[in-house]
């Protein structure tokens, strides 16, 4: 790894000063799990890593049932999982924090990070679309909101200016009879990057889907919002015929390509499959919360 | 450049100071300033394992941490899992199981055994299975050391 200063502020203001004094020169790290294997590499021209786990605001992790979730930039998916409150609320984010990387990559990675370094495979981002999530930026003129599925502007590109950083992740309380999931298709049983995946959620009402929304991963450039998928099932019965009108509408929203994990083909072939599997989940966990 | 930075921790329990780059992770860290070669390099991006310590009570992959880390806290490597001369009942596992071949994957799946049987000494295979996806063994094939977890959790109840 090419020679690199290290700061570690204790405040977002002293971390956006230490960014603005950068001049972009600089990568704020969380778990550092995708950061310090990027710099190996080579990916980002960088002279400083900025450590943002000793921000108070970024180890948050606070659930309201009115308010919802507020979850620091840097907490690791272990806490997240291991949080029972949370894990209750949100089973289709668990979902996702359990299966990124082994044991050792939870006890670091976190969803803040996963966001930030904005691949198109990464796991949890496609769950906190379908769940409404926002970013929380700080940046030298006050904080701004930014919806998760308008984060991602291209592999590996985010909407974070250089004298930014991502404070935190919210997510709004579940409703009543509402329902969340989110599964990938890897070649093995576990520890892999996805082929594809797809997030999605339901709102219920009196056995109608009353809102829905898809979000698929690994096929397109960034993490892609399928909103016409959800708006096309709302009002209608939550069946086998309407999971499978969405579906096929996730099918053709995918943009992917053929690489060594999989080709176009295949990779539509799978967001239809995967977006029926995800949504018949979704709808059995709503049912389950009345 | 940036200059050297001083960093104080806890390693197996003992105050350590030591001098690294701020580009410097954990593992060369321990391997080549301190001189604890018992964590093993692998990959060197997260994937096998070779390279799991403890850090304040979780495991992680040290290539992925970097040295400045390591200011206050509290780290376990392989080299203070025995009791002096005497084996853990993991490593001593390890051996009666033939868990092991080549044996650089040996440190890691320790380090990463006793975390899980600190915190769930009866796991399931399953759950030992999963518990270890981390960590990569090129030799055993891995049943035999998931027998040897198996047979450390009945000696570690047992005792």
């Amino acid at each position: 790894m090419k020679w690199i200063d290290y700061a570690t502020p204790h405040s977002v203001r002293e971390a956006v000063d230490v960014l603005s004094e950068a001049g972009g020169r600089a990568r704020v790290m969380a778990g550092g799990t995708d950061l310090l294997v990027a710099l190996r590499a080579g990916v980002y021209d960088i002279d400083l890593v900025v450590d943002g786990k000793n921000i108070p605001e970024l180890n948050e992790i606070t659930y309201d049932p009115t308010n919802g979730l507020t979850l620091g930039a840097a907490v690791p998916c272990y806490k997240i999982y291991g949080n029972q409150a949370v894990a209750t609320a949100y089973p289709g984010l668990i979902d996702a924090a359990s299966l990124i990387g082994g044991t050792q990559i939870q006890g670091r990675a976190s969803l803040g990070g996963n966001l930030c370094n904005a691949t198109p495979s990464a796991d949890s981002i496609p769950p906190m679309i379908a769940l409404n999530g926002t970013a929380n930026i700080a940046g030298p003129n006050g904080n701004r909101q930014v919806a998760i599925e308008d984060f991602c502007t291209g592999v590996r590109q985010n909407a974070l200016g250089s004298d930014e950083i991502l404070v935190s992740l919210h997510l709004p309380a579940p409703v009543a009879n509402s329902g969340a999931n989110y599964i990938r298709f890897i070649p093995r049983n576990e520890m892999d990057i996805a082929v594809a995946g797809a997030g999605v959620s339901v709102v219920l009402d009196n056995g109608d889907i009353k809102e829905a929304r898809v979000s698929l991963a690994s096929v397109a450039p960034t993490p892609l919002f399928v909103q016409e998928a959800g708006d096309a099932i709302a009002g209608k019965p939550a069946n086998d015929e309407t999971v499978r009108i969405a579906s096929g509408i996730a099918r053709d929203a995918a943009r992917p390509i053929t690489d060594m994990r999989g080709t176009i083909e295949f990779r539509q072939h799978l967001c239809e499959v995967l977006t029926r599997r995800a949504l018949n989940t979704a709808i059995e966990r709503a049912k389950e919360n009345n | 450049m940036p200059g050297k930075t001083y960093v104080q921790t806890n390693i197996n329990g003992e105050h350590v100071d030591f001098l690294c780059e701020p580009r410097q992770s954990l593992l060369e860290c321990l391997r080549d300033v301190i001189g604890l070669t018992g964590t093993k390099e692998g990959c060197n991006d997260g994937n096998c394992g070779a390279c799991t310590v403890e850090m304040d009570g979780r495991i992680v992959t040290s290539c992925l941490v970097l040295g400045v880390e390591a200011e206050g806290k509290e780290i376990t490597t392989i080299e203070g899992i025995a009791d002096g001369s005497t084996l853990h009942p993991i490593q001593q596992s390890f051996l009666e199981n033939a868990a092991l071949q080549c044996g650089i994957c040996t440190p890691g799946f320790i380090v990463a055994s006793k975390s899980l049987l600190d915190q769930n000494p009866d796991p399931t295979e399953h759950e030992i299975r999963f518990w270890l996806a981390n960590n990569l063994c090129r030799c055993t094939g891995y049943d035999k050391i998931i027998r040897a977890v198996q047979d450390a959790a009945v000696k570690m109840q047992e005792a």
